[in-house]
């Protein structure tokens, strides 16, 4: 920490960079706005260790916050940087304070091409506009939205918004905002020598696992240019966020990666525990990193099936569907719901686990290894199944943290880099797994380390079993809720406790915490903002599947129409994890 | 033949393959439900057969929906060209000695000209629905069945020189003495392969590509016209089907305790369930390989294949 700021002050000067503590202890500067891209292009390339992954840009409206920020004038809007270096295993967050009612900053698309859709979220939120950003326009509401949504004044209730009236005029509006032209996206009609055809991928369409549109320039079957249009699943989740009890907020984020479960319940929470300052005792944690896993082997059973099925490979999808029931028949077991157990909770887990879990656990641990081998040669060794994904959609290591791309897709470009073993959370650092690599880089290594990180799951949950620590499933700490209730009978402390987290919800101290943990698809990340209330101040979710979009015009460049399912398929990700 | 036992043998051939095809839908749905660990159709009826009942039923009252965008003439014409085509060339197949519509002495010739007016029908189809989908699967289509064409012809060719006919049932009677699965067995592999991409199956359904095109050529159809390219789909696997029986695996000829209609369709079934579990396991590939494969290894495989064929007829 101290490095990273005297290497900035030796740079820049003292005053420049001021530095802020917050409660996750992740280094924060505040940096003046026309300082920015210089300060940025130093961090990203002039440094020793340079932070070379642009990992969120976001930013929180703090018209609202009512407490002293750190001795400056409060601002209107704060633009957030999160960026990651490699070589030296941290994160680093950058603020710069806007003020006015629609302020603007300069856009660092030409340092990050990953800035581009996170620069589009933010005017798209908040009417933050960057100067300097190739194509300005909304990326999650539709065109015709009124108001900036994650800014104060815009209702957070469709209650607050009047009754719902559709005139013709509106109709009208609508549909015209739904006329397709190919110049509003970047896109030429023709080259010199031939007209090209565009093909409208979705939002309705076999191929594109939920409601994703991708807007293709063809030259016969050739992609010149695809251009992603996301926004079709945009439930407004960090909206949502802010008028939820930090309680009451956790089922929302089941919902967020929704093949992950409880794991987008982990990322969430660690970053309230960091707030709070709770501990969770050691056998919540295990349980947590066990279900984790389950999710993780159901998320990527689906991701397998459906994988061959794009390459048109029919059956797996039912093999892997039957032994993913088998995984959420535990899950049931244990958490009651399914897919959406909303099972965690601030301080711990719901419940302790059930009688006979054990005995479900360990047939799965038996069972399942020798479907993988079988799955392996029905799919992984299908000469055709090669044919259709070895050497297709690569991209280096370069490109790939450059555009922001974490987990598997990561790994398959020979990085050994997983949060769970690099900066280990709940725990993860006492389980002997490896870290599945590869090298290529294409759909096939893709679909490869994932294969592989099944198999990791499956040993991490066999010493989840094996180890099972005796204790508490949820902390003793005030906050924790809802608490324990062993002892409000006894106690006029916990029984106030109770009452208040119970009936207000637990008030988190104020401050911010970023987490990040090694989620199915990615690195998935909570950054909360909390003035000390009730509800957040702001939620943002930071999701993998993002990045992992925005990249797809870049690796789908010159491939066919057939090779784009198979790298659409290979990536692995869920709309509601690109919309929120 | 008299005009009695003529008539009888084209309704029953009529009645026979029409029936099939739609019995293959249920036949199809219960063996990759088989295979795929699930049930299938087993509600309606007994083992789910009057599923067959109700989705003719179903097809025939759905909305036969024209889009207002598309080539109406073409549109309507084209999915009768593959009913037509199909069942025209289920005329020169002896099911059984003096069972066959016609007995062609151009019998291969006449099945290789029919197969290839299937084509018009995807090629018709996908451009007269004036759908970008539907353009590319057609495109797909006609490459992929005018390459195939090819090398299906050449590889019939070995069977033509080896029985000295171009009748079918000539080249029946002359495996008498053993089947041409065994001196054509590189000819049996290609005319195989070449039929299933004749048939746009899987691993060759890459007209309609489910998960790239949606449906591809036919993606526009709706109501009876999509039942018509749907019936003449399971027409053609009928077909290729009764044609790798009659060309490589002696035709009607068994042993006699079973009559020879019965020996046909036994072994056609046979082919046609080779059909159905290809579906439920091969991947598809892409189109530039497939058209890599039919034209960098089966094309000189067949020709090989004739010449030596040739060769050892000359030198016997």
């Amino acid at each position: 920490m101290n490095d990273i700021k005297s290497a900035l002050d030796a740079r820049f000067g003292e005053q420049t960079c001021k530095e802020q503590v917050t409660r996750d202890a992740m280094p924060t500067f505040w940096v003046p706005q026309e300082k920015l891209v210089t300060v940025l292009q130093y961090l990203k390339s002039d440094l020793t260790q340079p932070y070379r992954m642009l990992y969120d840009l976001t930013a929180i409206d703090e018209r609202a916050y009512k407490r002293p920020q750190n001795g400056h004038i409060p601002f209107d809007f704060t633009v957030v940087y999160h960026l990651f270096s490699f070589g030296s295993n941290a994160f680093l967050r950058l603020k710069v304070g806007l003020r006015g009612e629609y302020p603007s900053m300069p856009s660092i698309t030409h340092i990050w091409p990953a800035a581009n859709w996170y620069e589009r979220e933010v005017f798209d939120m908040f009417g933050i506009r960057f100067d300097g950003h190739p194509l300005l326009k909304r990326i999650l509401m539709p065109s015709t939205w009124e108001g900036h949504p994650l800014r104060k004044e815009h209702p957070a209730r469709a209650t607050e918004m009047g009754p719902f009236k559709l005139f013709d005029e509106k109709v009208d509006r609508e549909q015209e905002a739904l006329q397709f032209r190919p110049e509003e996206w970047g896109l030429k009609l023709e080259s010199e020598d031939s007209d090209f055809m565009f093909l409208n991928i979705g939002p309705q369409h076999p191929g594109t696992h939920g409601v994703l549109r991708i807007i293709l320039q063809l030259k016969g079957e050739d992609i010149v240019d695809a251009v992603p249009d996301i926004g079709f699943h945009h439930r407004g989740a960090e909206k949502m966020g802010v008028r939820q009890s930090w309680h009451t907020y956790i089922p929302y984020t089941d919902r967020i990666d929704y093949l992950g479960g409880v794991m987008n319940n982990l990322a969430y929470l660690l970053s309230v525990e960091k707030l709070a300052g709770i501990e969770v005792p050691l056998r919540a944690q295990v349980i947590r990193v066990m279900l984790c896993e389950f999710f993780r082997i159901a998320s990527h059973l689906v991701w397998y099936g459906t994988f061959a099925q794009d390459v048109g490979q029919l059956s797996p999808v039912f093999y892997m569907f039957t032994d993913r029931e088998r995984v959420f028949e535990i899950i049931e077991a244990i958490c009651g719901g399914r897919m959406h157990p909303n099972w965690f909770r601030i301080g711990g887990v719901a419940q302790d686990l059930p009688n006979g879990w054990d005995k479900l656990v360990r047939e799965f641990v038996r069972y399942f290894p020798p479907k993988l081998r079988e799955y392996d040669k029905m799919v992984m060794q299908n000469a055709l199944f090669k044919a259709r994904t070895v050497g297709i959609g690569i991209y280096t290591l370069e490109e790939a943290i450059e555009w922001g791309v974490t987990g598997p897709g990561l790994r398959a470009c020979g990085l050994e880099w997983d949060m769970r073993k690099m900066r280990p959370y709940s725990g993860y650092e006492n389980f002997a797994f490896e870290v599945p690599v590869a090298n290529n880089g294409d759909c096939y290594d893709r679909a490869r380390v994932r294969v592989d990180e099944m198999r990791q799951s499956l040993r991490i949950i066999e010493q989840c079993l094996e180890h099972m620590p005796a204790g508490d499933f949820k902390s003793h700490h005030p906050l924790a809720t809802p608490p324990v209730k062993q002892y409000t009978m006894h106690d006029i402390e916990t029984l106030i406790h109770h009452f208040l987290n119970v009936s207000w919800g637990p008030v988190i101290p104020a401050g911010e915490a970023m987490s990040c943990i090694e989620a199915t698809k990615g690195w998935n990340g909570y950054y909360l903002t909390s003035d000390g209330n009730t509800s957040p101040y702001r939620v943002r979710v930071r999701t993998p599947s993002f990045p992992h979009m925005q990249m797809v015009p870049y690796i789908s460049r010159s491939y066919t129409v057939a090779d784009l399912l198979s790298i659409l398929g290979g990536m692995d990700y869920v709309l509601a994890d690109i919309d929120r | 033949m008299s005009t009695g036992h003529y008539w009888l043998v084209i309704g029953g051939v009529l009645f026979v393959i029409l029936n099939t095809a739609a019995g293959l839908i249920w036949l199809e749905r219960r063996m990759l439900a088989l295979w795929q660990d699930r049930y299938g159709p087993n509600r309606a009826g007994p083992f789910g057969l009057f599923i067959v009942l109700a989705d003719t039923i179903k097809l025939f009252f759905k909305e036969d929906w024209i889009p207002p965008f598309a080539d109406k003439v073409v549109f309507v014409f084209a999915p009768a060209v593959v009913v037509a085509s199909v069942l025209l060339s289920f005329t020169i197949i002896p099911f059984a000695p003096n069972v066959v519509v016609a007995d062609f002495n151009v019998g291969v010739l006449f099945f290789l000209a029919m197969s290839s007016m299937g084509v018009y029908s995807i090629v018709l189809g996908g451009w007269a629905s004036n759908n970008k989908y539907a353009l590319l699967g057609a495109m797909r289509g006609a490459s992929q069945m005018i390459s195939y064409e090819v090398f299906m012809g050449l590889s019939l060719m070995g069977v033509v020189i080896l029985s000295g006919s171009f009748n079918l049932s000539e080249i029946v009677a002359a495996q008498k003495n053993g089947w041409y699965i065994l001196p054509q067995c590189v000819g049996f592999f290609i005319f195989l392969i070449a039929g299933i991409a004749e048939t746009h199956r899987l691993p060759f359904d890459i007209p309609e590509a489910e998960s790239e095109l949606v449906a591809g050529f036919h993606s526009e159809y709706s109501g009876m016209k999509f039942g018509m390219i749907f019936i003449g789909e399971y027409m053609g696997i009928t077909l290729i089907s009764s044609m790798v029986v009659t060309l490589y695996f002696g035709g009607w000829l068994g042993p006699a305790f079973l009559p020879p209609v019965i020996w046909f369709v036994l072994k056609t079934f046979v082919f046609i369930m080779l059909f159905i579990l290809l579906r439920a396991s091969m991947p598809r590939p892409r189109y530039d390989q497939l058209m890599e494969y039919g034209w960098k290894i089966l094309f000189p495989l067949s020709l090989v294949n004739l010449l030596i064929t040739a060769a050892i007829k000359l030198l016997i």
